[in-house]
């Protein structure tokens, strides 16, 4: 079926079979490969887009159901020559070891960053009316959909911080 | 994947008539259906896609409840700023639950109607009445560690996975409906999910061509609300236990006690007679520890689970001890 979706600012008319996952439509019809398919049952977090603003398991929606949204993806946040504060924090921190999972952790604290400025709790926040602060244990928390087989965690904490504290 | 017909649905109405068809599901944020479509536990011939239905948003009530759209993301609900003040208890359930990925996706009544995370309900090589009634249930005498200790029966042990709905049932939540001619109907929350019996894959009252419109909550109860999830991992995690409370102090004693439970049962669990022994009685230890051989008088474990049992009582101990004592001060 006829799909229109917007990817990093560019109209895409996707024409496919009502099964393809958003993360199929970007890997395979529109050949952005930089999302990765880890899991594919919505548990790993390496297929992270911001749909509208939303980080999403892109392998757990349908794109036909995406039609005439903004989906943006690892490469539309910065390029090796222009990379994004939070891909700069990643590779000055060393936040990976085989990088697979990095795409999907860097476009989840992308969105991420947002609701914690958009004031939004979360499990480990004391209280639920003050603004939270930007404690190790919040980013742990909230990046908890966002697996690393290679348990790079502390430095992707860390980077997280960084990018948030604008030393990048 | 099998193949399915996709259909974006105009109104509820038609969304209802269209579900009503066999073969036809509901999708909304698909978190819990795609999941189970790719394994093929689940394969409908027809999905009616209702989210660009004019059925989110959350409106207060005219007696000061909270109308909470069908289509309201988790993510939205757990940060509305009315429910964290008013309903703290709902937003800890719904933050203790899921990744901030999939929040952003689950909706309230998807949250409703999500299926349980049994292994062999999701392992299409085992039997399972759920999946296919009549086949037998794998879990028994299985791998046990997730199931249900309360409301089991010979043909299913399975646990409804959801924080969300505990919270709302010790709210007092009612489930709104529509049917085909729009007609709208209102069942609490208590008995919208059912116990397993001889038909588990019968898992709520939700009629074919019904489909769920919204949420309410009554006007906020006073006093303090604690949810506490135990799990196997620090987030991202089903509830081994969880216990959502409701409880106002007066004078010393305890004037209201709303007590649901997760991870014990087919359904979200709530017992009258527990409350009952609560109200009206000063907080000590002996007085929980009746309230816990009232809640576990029927308790069953079938091996791997036995732990619930006594985890069940340590949990709701320490929420009682937390929920009364701050209500007091």
């Amino acid at each position: 079926m006829r799909t229109e979706l917007t990817v990093n600012g560019t109209v895409h008319v996707l024409e496919a079979d009502p099964r393809t996952s958003l993360l199929d439509a970007l890997r395979h019809h529109l050949g952005l490969t930089g999302s990765k398919k880890g899991c594919d049952h919505g548990q790993c977090g390496a297929c992270t887009v911001i749909v509208d603003g939303r980080r999403i398991n892109s392998c757990l929606t349908l794109a036909c159901m995406h039609d005439g949204e903004a989906i943006t993806t690892i490469e539309g946040l910065g390029t090796p020559v222009a990379m994004a504060p939070l891909q700069a924090a990643f590779v000055d921190r060393d936040a990976y070891q085989c990088g697979y999972c990095t795409p999907g952790q860097i476009c989840s604290a992308t969105a991420m960053l947002d609701e914690v400025a958009a004031g939004w709790p979360s499990h480990v926040t004391d209280d639920l009316e003050a603004a939270p602060d930007l404690s190790d244990a919040e980013i742990s928390e909230r990046m908890s959909g966002n697996l690393c087989r290679c348990s790079a965690y502390p430095n992707i904490v860390a980077a997280i911080r960084d990018a948030a504290e604008g030393t990048r | 994947m099998r193949p399915f017909d996709y259909h974006r649905a105009t109104s509820s109405a038609e969304a209802a008539r269209a579900v009503a068809a066999p073969g036809a599901t509901v999708i909304a944020g698909g978190t819990n259906l795609l999941d189970l479509m790719k394994l093929e536990v689940m394969a409908p011939e027809r999905l009616i896609d209702i989210t660009r239905l004019d059925l989110g948003g959350i409106e207060e009530t005219g007696d000061g409840g909270l109308r909470i759209g069908t289509l309201v993301r988790n993510a939205d609900l757990a940060a509305d700023a009315r429910v964290r003040r008013d309903y703290p208890v709902l937003s800890r359930a719904l933050l203790a639950g899921a990744s901030g990925q999939l929040r952003n996706k689950a909706t309230t009544g998807g949250n409703l109607m999500q299926r349980t995370r049994c292994y062999y309900f999701y392992d299409t090589a085992m039997p399972c009445n759920k999946r296919e009634p009549g086949s037998g249930c794998g879990a028994i005498g299985g791998v046990t560690r997730l199931h249900a200790i309360l409301g089991a029966s010979e043909h299913c042990i399975a646990t409804h996975p959801s924080d969300m709905a505990v919270a709302l049932l010790a709210l007092d939540a009612t489930v709104e409906l529509e049917g085909p001619e729009g007609e709208g109907r209102s069942v609490p929350l208590a008995d919208f999910h059912r116990l397993p019996g001889d038909t588990p894959h019968i898992e709520t009252v939700l009629q074919p061509g019904e489909i769920i419109t919204a949420v309410t909550l009554p006007p906020p109860v006073r006093g303090r609300q604690v949810y506490r999830k135990v799990r196997d991992r620090a987030s991202y995690a089903f509830a081994l236990v969880s216990v959502a409370a409701v409880v106002r102090m007066e004078d010393g004693r305890i004037a209201h006690a709303a007590l649901a439970f997760g991870g014990l049962a087919h359904k979200p669990w709530r017992d009258p007679a527990v409350e009952d022994l609560l109200v009206g009685e000063a907080p000590s230890e002996a007085l929980f520890d009746r309230a816990a051989d009232r809640l576990l008088a029927d308790a069953r474990g079938q091996g791997g689970n036995d732990f619930k049992i006594p985890l069940a009582r340590r949990t709701l101990k320490a929420v009682l001890a937390d929920a009364t004592r701050e209500a007091a001060a």
